[in-house]
């Protein structure tokens, strides 16, 4: 998170030119990518391996009584079977901080289930055999009874007082009194600046209003999916896609009680996570089968398996007052935000709290989170976790007050809009920020004065996201040839490995065809966070210009050893080594200094390892048309432009590729996507089919502004940029509606029955 | 119960593989021949991911069955650029940069070129249209959508 020790440094780089940064070049994976080569998750065998299959609970609230596995043991090819009593148990209050808080108990317990089942879908036992289909009858075979308990599926249901409660030993945090009795409330948050009261009783005008959103899943394409060998000696490799290698192999080891170092992890291709894929769920199941049958086990999840019992992220409620004065200067604002955590507490209200009202400059804010546990996969992050929902409450009740105080919905944005030195609600007083830039360039944009036709309608709203920093590592090896590597520990997920090579060959100085760059296992490069938090392109970034710097001072070494002259004669110039007095030293290339790299000491390399600071945040605001049809309800997209304060955009093509990515699961979010459970906590959409994410014919292009106002946190001026697109669709989309057909919307999706009955005053 | 023998034409090159009964079209690509280009990212007809044309028609290779293959010719991403010299639709794809995670990429570009076979010049409505059956969480589908038109372009000589 961004904080104020995250400042850093000052660097002053405007003007500069660069010779790399910026270019649209064709990115370093690419055609393994386009050819099929590419081996993500599921593509990956060895030899003499074995399937293995999760069995799942049916019921969304159950007491396990007895668990019988003899019949499946004793089908032929079944070579292991395990439940949660093979897994050591874990302290209650082993935890680790991260984007969001990881509770070890919960993950084990949400990996494979001891004496509870908390969700449909909640895995109870696992089984190898040798081919997936007797895996699958095998997993039939096992015999689970089963204490059915009531399920309880809202919060507003888990709120109550007679409900019944999930965890006995959770009691709601962060209330005083400490409570006695055990509560589905996990805990209650707070964030508070100036006085709240008072900025209400000064506003001449206050509007409060109530939004609801549901369940919905990041929804990437690629299943989760592993393949895990382990020695007789106890050294596990395991070949899997995720967000991390190094959050694989620390949770894996966590969760199967082994030693770090007897476990390693090699990273396969991602195919899409947003979150969803920064926490385990095969992987300790497939150590745990190939330990037991002395075999490699290969584990895929079908769609079904991912959505039931992966991901998904929170569905809440967000109740948003503001209070202004009449010429627009809000003066208070106040958000209260239940969210549901799933089956385990760590929603992430808090987050929620602290994003949405920091777009604006306010004096007297109070965010109050809920997070509460129901009978549904337990949450984990999405894209900006907790943001866009509370997002969406305050960018529709910021609608709603522009319409009462009949002012341009971005003019009342522009007035207050948080700008350098704005002191957050959340804590922190921003540094050099570029919100506003966002309001001038869609005021600017043809989008915002198109004209409008009949069923139409406009809406425009922004977001926030800190994006963050952290840990990181880099090498920078140079080869024989004077080609190079750069080594990392973060899976790219949408095209790092492009950025990572354009910012070493702006270090170096070299050709950027001249760079490989590599997502190295556990075992070939340090400790590295996992991709998450829109960190990579500016942590791992930086890490990466730091190691060319360490290459370019190794290489600079050689050449004065070359030249027999003093290091301090010695500068680097677009790629090579020149001698600063002398005229006579020819200046020596990359690879001239390379291929006499045994003569001056040996391989040449830099290497970074970093804890980033300097984060700067994203600010975006996102401008939709809609067209209803007011028979149906079906809601038309009919031109959407994303604004993005990106710092720098190291590649264009990748940042703007993001900014359409993320509003087009915002509008998925907006107008399809929810899961849908029935009275018996079952869930009912466990497809693509019904699970209805955004297709190419239900979208128009998406127009992106590419606003660069530089993060003085890092050496070219990077903000993340990943996350914050997802933050304002979701009431740019409701805003949009609203305005088509003359009523406020408040619940969301858009779905057309759900929006029929609002244009019908049901 | 005994294996099925089946015997197809994959890529131009005959390929034949054992199978039981029940495995799909994709599980033998995938599991039998180690053709991993096609990917399982729903198993349900839905993702388009395992896009794979079966005599000339594009069909998702989930949705059918390995038997079925008996005889076909079969064309998978495997086989779509010339030795190293890649198809007009996966260069366009690079340039415009038509891929993030890269995971729906194979199934797109089969998809893709069986639309430009059909349609040499077709308008975005169609492409979209067409292209309605592949998904994709990560682009918003606008740069796939201009690769395929670029692609459709340079391929006509435009």
């Amino acid at each position: 998170m961004g904080n104020e020790e995250d400042i850093g440094k000052i660097i002053d780089y405007s003007g500069r030119e660069f010779q790399y940064i910026g270019k649209r070049t064709i990115r370093p994976d690419g055609v393994d990518k386009v050819t099929g080569r590419a081996n993500f998750g599921a593509d990956f065998t060895v030899n003499g391996m074995i399937h293995g299959r999760v069995v799942r609970s049916p019921h969304a609230h159950a007491k396990i009584k007895k668990i019988n596995v003899d019949k499946a043991l004793k089908l032929d090819g079944v070579k292991a079977v395990i439940t949660g009593k093979d897994f050591p148990e874990i302290d209650i209050n082993d935890k680790a901080v991260g984007e969001v808080v990881v509770s070890y108990y919960d993950m084990a317990h949400n990996i494979i289930a001891r004496d509870k089942v908390y969700y449909d879908g909640h895995a109870v036992a696992a089984v190898a055999a040798t081919t997936p289909d007797i895996a699958e009858k095998a997993a039939k075979l096992i015999e689970v009874e089963y204490d059915v308990l009531k399920p309880v599926m809202t919060a507003a249901r888990a709120m109550k007082k007679n409900a019944p409660v999930l965890h006995k030993h959770i009691v709601t945090a962060g209330v005083e009194p400490k409570p006695e009795k055990p509560s589905n409330v996990a805990s209650r948050t707070e964030f508070k600046l100036g006085d709240p009261a008072a900025g209400f009783a000064d506003a001449d005008v206050i509007v409060e209003r109530e939004f609801s959103t549901q369940t919905v899943h990041q929804g990437y394409i690629e299943p989760h999916a592993c393949c895990a060998s382990i020695s007789a000696d106890g050294n596990a490799n395991v070949w899997c896609s995720s967000q991390g290698q190094f959050m694989v192999r620390a949770y894996t080891a966590k969760i199967c009680g082994m030693e770090t170092s007897k476990v390693k992890v090699i990273p396969a291709e991602i195919g899409g996570g947003f979150g969803g894929k920064t926490v385990v769920y095969l992987e300790p199941l497939a150590v745990m089968l190939a330990k037991k049958a002395g075999r490699p086990v290969k584990m895929v999840m079908t769609r079904d398996e991912v959505l039931r019992a992966t991901g998904p992220t929170s569905g809440g409620t967000a109740r948003a007052k503001i209070g202004a004065k009449k010429d627009g200067t809000i003066v208070a604002g106040e958000l209260e935000l239940v969210y549901e955590a799933g089956a385990y507490p760590g929603s992430p209200v808090a987050l929620g709290c602290m994003t949405g009202f920091a777009p604006y400059d306010i004096k007297n804010v109070s965010c109050v989170g809920w997070d509460v546990l129901v009978n549904r996969p337990k949450a984990a992050a999405y894209r900006a976790p907790g943001a866009p929902v509370a997002a969406f409450g305050v960018e529709c009740t910021l609608d709603v007050l522009a319409e009462e105080l009949g002012m341009c919905p971005l003019e009342l944005r522009m007035k207050n809009a948080a700008v350098e030195g704005t002191q957050a609600p959340y804590g922190v007083k921003f540094n050099r920020i570029g919100y506003k830039e966002t309001l001038e360039a869609a005021k600017a944009h043809p989008h915002w004065s198109a004209p409008l036709g009949p069923n139409q309608g406009r809406g425009i709203a922004s977001g926030f996201w800190f994006n963050i920093g952290g840990t990181s590592s880099a090498e920078v090896m140079v080869n024989e040839d004077g080609t190079v590597i750069v080594a990392t520990g973060n899976p790219d997920i949408g095209g790092s490995r492009a950025s990572m090579a354009l910012m070493a060959a702006e270090g170096l100085g070299i050709d950027v065809a001249r760079i490989k760059p590599l997502v190295a296992d556990t075992e070939s490069v340090p400790f590295s966070m996992l991709t998450g938090g829109s960190r990579v392109t500016f942590a791992t970034g930086k890490a990466v210009i730091e190691a060319a710097q360490d290459a370019v001072n190794d290489l600079k070494r050689r050449a004065a050893k070359i030249w027999d002259v003093d290091i301090e004669q010695v500068e680097w110039e677009n790629g090579q080594a020149v001698c600063i007095e002398s005229t006579q030293h020819k200046p020596l290339s990359i690879a001239a200094i390379a291929a006499k790299a045994d003569k001056t000491g040996g391989a040449i390399s830099g290497r970074a390892n970093i804890n980033a600071t300097g984060a700067g945040p994203g600010f975006g605001t996102h401008i939709c048309d809609v067209e209803v049809d007011p028979e149906t309800g079906y809601v038309t997209v009919l031109r959407y432009t994303a604004i993005q304060d990106v710092g720098k955009a190291i590649h264009p093509s990748y940042v703007e590729g993001q900014l359409q990515g993320g509003a087009v699961q915002g509008i998925g979010w907006a107008l399809n996507e929810e899961y849908v459970y029935g009275e018996d906590g079952r869930l009912q959409n466990t497809g693509f089919l019904d699970y209805r994410m955004p297709v190419a014919s239900d979208l128009p292009m998406i127009d992106t502004v590419v606003v660069e106002v530089p993060n003085p946190g890092h050496p070219y001026g990077v903000r993340g940029v990943g996350e914050t697109p997802i933050v304002p669709p979701l009431a740019a989309v409701a805003n949009a509606v609203s305005h088509a057909i003359g009523k406020r919307v408040t619940d969301l999706p858009l779905s057309p029955p759900r929006l029929l009955a609002v244009i019908d005053g049901k | 119960m005994a294996k099925h023998h089946v015997t197809t034409t994959i890529n131009g090159d005959p390929a034949e593989f054992l199978c039981e009964t029940q495995q799909t079209l994709l599980d033998c690509l995938r599991d039998e021949l180690g053709l991993t280009g096609s990917k399982e990212g729903c198993a349900s007809g839905d993702c388009g991911a395992c896009s794979v044309m079966l005599d000339g028609r594009l069909v998702c290779a989930c949705l059918v069955l390995g038997v079925e293959a008996e005889g076909a010719t079969i064309e998978t991403i495997e086989g779509v650029a010339q030795g190293d010299e890649l198809h007009p639709l996966q260069k366009h794809f690079l340039e415009d940069a038509a891929l993030q995670c890269g995971v729906c990429t194979p199934g797109f570009i089969v998809a893709a070129k069986a639309l430009l076979e059909h349609n040499p010049n077709p308008t975005e409505t169609e492409a979209r249209y067409w292209l309605a059956g592949n998904l994709c969480r990560c682009t918003g589908y606008d740069k796939i959508i201009k690769a395929v038109m670029n692609a459709a372009a340079e391929m006509r000589g435009a």
